[in-house]
């Protein structure tokens, strides 16, 4: 089971109260999308989850596990992975030494993907150093390379590898596509949809609110450090409001046309 | 014999006592340097280290007439007293370096004055290895036996270091902790045993320098911040947090110091700091440092 709850979190950096309250689940083999502008809390409610921040009030529970007073180190036990915002690549270790020191897929076995929905039944293989490389075949090419001899987009695909090789029950993606070129983009909507059928909940932090709806099952938008609307994406898509004046997207004048 | 093939036995001579020199400051401020690195503590009782390790060595010896099983003992004592201090007090302080450079500068004392009641105040060097006594003689220099046995032992600890630092998993766990903490904590690093353990390693390492110069530095009271001075400018000539730094630092701190001392004693304490001066103003991270 490995269905996130969080509840009533509060977070704080000193005496900022940043997140006032967020209650949020994201089930088990779905996305779970969070928009909004910036500076609204979305990274801190990563950072919490994460615990990089620990929340000062509230619940975070993957599964039936509470999480929330969890190390950092152990929260990655526990099999929550994070890209972080910006990448965050180790600049003096190799891309192959990324994956290694990230790398838990011994006597691991993924989430069975739910039947009904998949078709498939059955335990998904592991993700291991060789199947990430398989998977950005530009990464296997720079095995050797140091993390800040990298471009952009290699080192998004090496923060997505590094969160992956630790084969997480949960991935909190935050801002996975800023800066990619629109190859990359779709590449990395694909591998969210695969993870998805798989199993993985994927917790996908965006101001690309386009990418972010075409993949989510649901959407909540959070203003303030709280979130205001929670739906599915077709209802958000269709409420200009909200989408005009908590995402920022060019309403209905524009037809949907950004930035 | 004429004058310049004298000198140029002289020249030889000084370089190979300057890089007596450097091999004790590098094992010393290897040691200072990982430590900072990982956890950003400015380590006040790293002196102290040092001494405490020639301390315990010397109780040791004088039972064993044994350097190596000084060494280890040394080694472990220090090492556990280290990983103790790191994982009972500095740790939880961790997010301010002010107080834990304060706390540093507490245990510092309170080592000195413990050692003071324990071994007392009268100086000591503790008793050469016997197969290490006499000199080695190549060509017209003649060079004593057990400085080369340290510069040799420097060297490999170096090479050890390196390798463990560059090539195995925990080295890039170490490394990726000294880059990011806070992400490698977020792909499953233990940061804070891993710290702990890198600064009982670094105590272990000042410990061995100690024991390695005891039978010539020897021991006595206030050692520990005769050398601490010493051990940072080797740190911020090289860059804090880099082994390669340490090396580069303690080869041009040991050198800078064994000349100057020789060429213009009276300036001594000049030539040694003018060098880090001169880095601060340049260069603040040091040679191989990072911002």
């Amino acid at each position: 089971m490995s269905t996130l709850t969080v509840r009533d979190l509060h977070t704080y950096y000193g005496d900022s109260h940043v997140l006032q309250g967020v209650t949020l689940q994201a089930e088990q083999g779905t996305v779970t999308a969070v928009l909004g502008r910036n500076g609204v809390g979305k990274t801190t409610l990563c950072r919490s989850i994460a615990g990089l921040t620990p929340a000062r009030a509230g619940q975070i529970a993957l599964g039936a596990t509470d999480i929330t007073r969890l190390a950092p180190h152990r929260i990655h036990q526990a099999r929550v992975g994070l890209v972080p915002q910006g990448r965050r690549m180790f600049t003096s270790l190799t891309v192959r030494e990324h994956l290694a020191i990230a790398e838990r897929s011994a006597d691991l076995t993924r989430s069975v993907p739910p039947a009904a929905e998949s078709g498939d039944a059955g335990p998904v293989a592991p993700w291991t150093v060789e199947s990430v490389c398989a998977l950005f075949p530009r990464l296997a090419e720079r095995l050797q390379n140091r993390g800040n001899e990298l471009s952009g987009g290699e080192q998004q695909m090496l923060a997505i590898a590094r969160a992956l090789v630790a084969n997480p029950l949960l991935l909190i993606m935050d801002e996975p596509t800023e800066g990619l070129a629109p190859a990359l983009v779709a590449q990395v909507g694909e591998l969210v949809g695969r993870l998805k059928r798989e199993g993985t909940t994927v917790l996908l932090v965006e101001q690309n609110a386009t990418f972010a709806v075409a993949l989510a099952d649901r959407v909540h938008v959070m203003s303030k450090g709280a979130i205001v609307h929670s739906s599915d994406p077709k209802t958000l898509w269709e409420n200009e409001e909200i989408k005009t004046q908590l995402l920022g997207v060019p309403g209905a004048t524009a037809h949907g046309e950004r930035r | 014999m004429s004058i310049d093939l004298l000198s140029v036995i002289y020249l030889i001579t000084q370089t190979l006592n300057g890089l007596f020199s450097a091999a004790l400051l590098f094992l010393i401020a290897s040691g200072l340097t990982l430590a900072f690195g990982v956890m950003r503590i400015v380590n006040i009782a790293h002196g102290s280290f040092y001494m405490l390790g020639v301390y315990v060595a010397w109780t040791v010896v004088t039972r064993t007439q044994s350097l190596l099983l000084g060494a280890i003992a040394a080694i472990l004592v220090v090492g556990a007293i280290g990983f103790a201090m790191q994982r009972f007090f500095l740790r939880r302080f961790a997010a301010d370096p002010l107080a834990q450079m304060m706390m540093t500068m507490g245990f510092a004392l309170v080592f000195r004055d413990a050692a003071l009641m324990v071994w007392g105040g009268d100086p000591f060097t503790l008793a050469y290895p016997r197969l290490l006594r006499g000199s080695v003689e190549v060509a017209e220099v003649v060079f004593p036996r057990y400085r080369l046995f340290v510069i040799v032992v420097a060297a490999l600890v170096g090479a050890g270091l390196w390798m463990v630092n560059e090539r195995t998993l925990i080295g890039a766990r170490l490394r990726a902790t000294v880059d990011d903490p806070e992400m490698a904590s977020a792909t499953g690093i233990n940061v804070p045993l891993l710290s702990g353990l890198v600064f009982a390693v670094g105590a272990g390492l000042a410990a061995f320098g100690g024991v390695m110069g005891g039978p010539i530095l020897g021991g006595y009271p206030g050692m520990d911040f005769d050398l601490l001075p010493l051990a940072f400018v080797v740190v911020i000539v090289g860059g804090m947090g880099s082994l390669k730094g340490a090396l580069v630092g303690a080869i041009a701190v040991g050198m800078i110091d064994n000349f100057g001392k020789v060429l213009v004693p009276e300036l001594s304490y000049f030539t040694l700091f003018a060098p880090m001066v001169l880095m601060l103003a340049i260069k603040p991270t040091g040679l191989y440092g990072r911002a």
